[in-house]
């Protein structure tokens, strides 16, 4: 089995590792089933009667403002949230990763070109970058936020990568397919790649928690997800008015955020001591 | 007569993920009298290092001594020591000395604050007094122009010099018993009679007992009165060192001798001993040399206590039973 | 030593401009031009949009943008603001005390009580208090702070009026109050947002330190403490932590931004006048020339500070300084 497979097998076994993908899994079940078993989010059987409803047995988690009931606009929004958490991670996993490896093995110039770059692109606080960035292009459909907040998001990555393709590189084993005349890229892709996995896959899964967070502050702003997709930050902003009258309003698209991203960091915790066992 | 240092019986266990615990220090007993410099030799793996570690309830967790085990200085009990009590006896009774200098000594702080630590400590002196006895141990272990290297940091020293200020360290307060661990083994071979050369004069010089830790045989003889070899968490041979070295008779520690190469005799093949050192967690039933021992036979499955061959020389072995082998 | 600085300095500056240059290219990315943008928002006459083109150069080529963009920023002059019509720094020396004062204090108590909590965690590893903090820790850090804002807000706020939730004083308080009831009011009012924000990056602070606590425990010198009879408060603080700072040094430089810039969300749902909060109104209001601004003082403030951590650790570190 590969290291990877090992790490991945240890970080299933840790009690944190088993709490978070639980959860995850959980919910990840349920934004699936939705529409089979829950009430469609954008129904609203009593449009005046139903707003603001306090939870009970037939909106365990209430109504909202719009009389939608809010379980089924939780779990629905996990779709989107986790959807663009996903993607976005994706992005910034691939770019890092090319970066990286483009610094770490090609060296010189262009590594301290590259770096450079990073160093500066670091110093802009991401929720910044995004900002500006979206105040520029206003509303944009959520795609075009996967990318950007995607795009923003690399940077770390590829000094991580770099860092592990300049442990890796010095190892024999590559080495020896030099020495063979392996092509460059047979050895970044066959060789480089799979050792830096791990690492990299830590990573991902922490930078899970992080966009969660993004998106769902961006999507308090007004400026994330656009209604009417339902998303948790989005839910919250709604949720302001009627705060003090209906606060389950708020109270539960939070806890969602706070249970998703729980999970995710613990998963990547787990991970990150099965990479790496001298960080306990 | 009390001596100055007493072990008996002493374990030390360790947990195995999954399935209890393992014991890398297993029954060990020994004493040592005032002056008296004992060497324990064994490779790595023998849990003489851990040995050492106990003396000063210093057994990294999850490690622990075992009930049942004795470790008694003068007439105090060292494991029944708790808080400020045991904190008195380091470096004030036992002072110690560390294998690897550079990683052994604070990085950010001066080396004369780290030997003035230790002297205050335990000795009700001012900051000044502390720094001049500081500066006295410099001169001690023969560092030159100790003024100016009393406010050197560690990383400016070179390892030989390092290593002297360990022993000053160990020094500090005092102590009736000094334990080396290795005190040697990560220096240049050049710098290794330096470092001895200092130990040997201190310990004349303080009257003190000396706990020698060590692998190679060759820093034992002529300094150690006497020598216990160590193999798989258990002393497999002692006796005064110029016995030991005349009639090596535990079949281990006739392996060590014969594997040391010597510049003088006939030139032949290297003769190691076969096999490896087996891992704490699997120690073999009966006699733990016997998978390796050329002269094991059906006794060997028995575990052998330590048997006499002369007064003053025992060895773990059954051999013992027949005749000096 | 001399020439190290200059040569830092050099780095820090070449990394800044590089920062510049990349929010230059995000503005110019967009579709349109600035003036564009702002004619969609509301109807203006050809000389204002003759006027405002000129200001905001969009007549230029886009290198004569990029140095003028430049020259301005070396100057001070960050544009003006779209919504408010007032020069950007100016705006932004406005909001900063408030922003100093949230942010210092958030800081302050990280770097205090997040310390001590560390050490005492990694002495005490694996017992039910490590787990404990542990676990509240892993909460905090994964809870948005505009929600934790809210709910705080409301509970204690507006439920239970234990403290106000918005704003920096009370504006019903008269400027000729007493100095110190003013004080107490401004204490009052930072209690909810500090709260907040500590809550939320407290965990991070802890666990760091943890960490490297926990690193550096494990070191052979701290045997060598040990056995030569040190006591063990000195050996965890004098011994062990001396050690273990360094980490939080880099740490701290890469806070000393949020000490400036503030938290965005938490401004804006206690509506504390500081640059988070602006930074809000501006993302809401498009107001692109303020974000900038806020944008390149945060940029600013963290090739900055990376700067005095690293002069932090060569003064701290003495294998750095006497190498």
């Amino acid at each position: 089995m590969s290291p990877l497979g090992a790490a991945i097998r240890a970080a299933a076994r840790d009690p944190r590792g088993r709490a978070g993908l639980g959860f995850l899994g959980l919910l990840l079940l349920l934004a699936l089933l939705a529409p089979a078993v829950l009430p469609d989010p954008a129904a609203q059987p009593d449009p005046l009667g139903a707003s603001n409803l306090a939870p009970s047995l037939l909106h365990p988690f209430g109504t909202d403002p719009l009389s939608r009931d809010l379980l089924s606009r939780v779990v629905t929004g996990a779709r989107v949230s986790l959807g663009v958490a996903l993607l976005a991670v994706a992005l910034s996993i691939t770019l890092g990763a090319l970066v990286g490896v483009a610094a770490g093995y090609l060296g010189g110039a262009v590594d301290t070109a590259l770096m450079r770059l990073v160093d500066g692109a670091l110093a802009i606080p991401r929720l910044f970058l995004l900002l500006l960035v979206l105040a520029v292009w206003e509303r944009v459909p959520v795609l075009t936020l996967v990318v950007f907040i995607g795009a923003t998001g690399w940077f770390g990555t590829s000094r991580l990568v770099r860092a592990e393709v300049l442990r890796i590189r010095e190892e024999s084993f590559i080495r020896a397919a030099e020495a063979l005349g392996a092509p460059r890229r047979r050895i970044i892709f066959r060789h480089l790649l799979p050792n830096a996995l791990g690492p990299l896959l830590v990573a991902a899964t922490l930078g899970v928690g992080d966009v969660i967070l993004v998106e769902a502050g961006l999507s308090f702003l007004g400026l994330g997800v656009q209604p009417p997709t339902p998303s948790w930050g989005g839910m919250i902003l709604d949720a302001k008015s009627v705060l003090v009258t209906a606060p389950w309003n708020a109270i539960f698209p939070g806890l969602a955020i706070l249970g998703t991203v729980l999970s995710a960091n613990l998963v990547g915790d787990a991970l990150r001591d099965a990479v790496d066992p001298g960080s306990a | 007569m009390t001596h100055v240092l007493e072990v008996k019986d002493l374990r030390i266990s360790f947990p195995v993920e999954g399935a209890g615990r393992m014991y890398p220090v297993d029954g060990v007993s020994f004493s040592l009298d005032r002056g008296e410099t004992l060497a324990l030799v064994g490779e790595s793996g023998s849990g003489k290092s851990l040995t050492s570690l106990a003396l000063l309830r210093l057994v990294p967790p999850p490690g622990r001594i075992e009930a049942g085990s004795t470790i008694t200085l003068g007439d105090t009990d060292v494991l029944g020591l708790q808080g400020e009590a045991l904190r008195r006896i380091r470096g004030k009774r036992i002072g110690m000395i560390f294998q690897d200098p550079m990683t052994s000594l604070n990085p950010v702080l001066t080396v004369g604050d780290q030997i003035s630590e230790g002297v205050r400590a335990h000795l009700p002196v001012s900051r000044r007094e502390a720094r001049d006895r500081a500066l006295h141990l410099l001169q001690e272990v023969g560092i030159p122009d100790p003024v100016s290297r009393l406010d050197a940091y560690p990383h400016q020293l070179s390892g030989g010099m390092r290593q002297r200020v360990m022993i000053a360290i160990a020094l500090s307060a005092e102590p009736e018993i000094l334990v080396a661990d290795e005190p040697t083994t990560a220096l240049d071979v050049t710098v290794q009679a330096q470092i001895l050369e200092v130990l040997d004069r201190l310990r004349a010089s303080h009257g003190m007992a000396v706990l020698l830790i060590t692998h190679d045989l060759g820093i034992v003889a002529g300094r150690a009165d006497r020598v216990a070899v160590m193999y798989a968490g258990q002393i497999v041979e002692e006796a005064r060192t110029p016995a030991l070295f005349a009639h090596p008779s535990h079949p281990y520690t006739q392996g060590l001798f014969a594997s040391v190469p010597r510049l003088h005799g006939p030139v032949g093949r290297l003769r190691p001993i076969r096999g490896n050192v087996p891992p704490p967690s699997a120690w073999p039933s009966g006699c733990r040399f016997r998978p390796r021992c050329p002269q094991a036979f059906d006794k060997s499955e028995t575990m052998p206590p330590l048997l006499p061959l002369d007064p003053e020389h025992r060895m773990r072995c059954w051999l013992a039973e027949t005749d000096r082998s | 030593m001399g020439l190290w600085l200059a040569r830092r300095a050099v780095q820090a500056i070449i990394t800044f401009v590089l920062a510049l240059t990349l929010l230059f290219v995000l503005m110019r990315l967009a579709p349109g031009d600035p003036v564009q943008r702002l004619e969609g928002e509301r109807p203006m006459s050809p000389q204002e949009i003759a006027r405002l083109r000129q200001r905001f150069g969009v007549d230029q080529p886009i290198g004569r943008q990029y140095q003028l963009f430049l020259g301005g920023v070396a100057r001070g002059d960050l544009g003006t603001s779209i919504e408010y019509n007032r020069p950007v720094t100016t705006l932004l020396r406005e909001r900063l005390p408030a922003t100093i004062l949230l942010g210092g204090t958030v800081i302050l108590v990280n770097f205090t009580l997040g310390i001590w909590l560390g050490v005492r965690q990694a002495r005490r590893r694996g017992s039910g208090e490590d787990r404990l903090l542990t676990a509240v820790s892993l909460a905090g850090h994964a809870m948005p702070s505009f929600w934790l804002a809210l709910i705080l807000a409301w509970l204690v706020g507006v439920r239970l009026r234990w403290l106000p939730s918005a704003g920096l004083s009370d504006p019903l308080l008269g400027a000729d109050a007493p100095l110190l009831a003013r004080a107490m009011d401004v204490a009052a009012h930072l209690v909810l947002p500090a709260l907040t924000l500590i809550l939320v990056t407290l965990a991070g602070t802890m666990r760091f330190q943890r960490g490297a606590m926990l690193e550096v425990l494990r070191l052979p010198y701290i045997v060598t403490a040990r056995a030569k009879g040190v006591p063990e408060m000195r050996v965890t603080w004098r011994h062990a932590w001396r050690n273990a700072v360094f980490p939080m040094v880099t740490l701290l430089a890469l806070w000393l931004p949020l000490l400036v810039t503030g938290s965005v969300f938490v401004e804006a749902v206690f509506a504390w006048p500081g640059l988070g909060s602006l930074a809000a109104a501006a993302a809401g209001n498009r107001d692109y020339p303020l974000l900038m601004g806020v944008a390149i003082l945060a940029g600013g403030l963290l090739v900055g500070s990376s700067m005095v951590a690293d002069l932090a650790y060569a003064a701290l570190d003495p294998r750095v300084r006497l190498a």
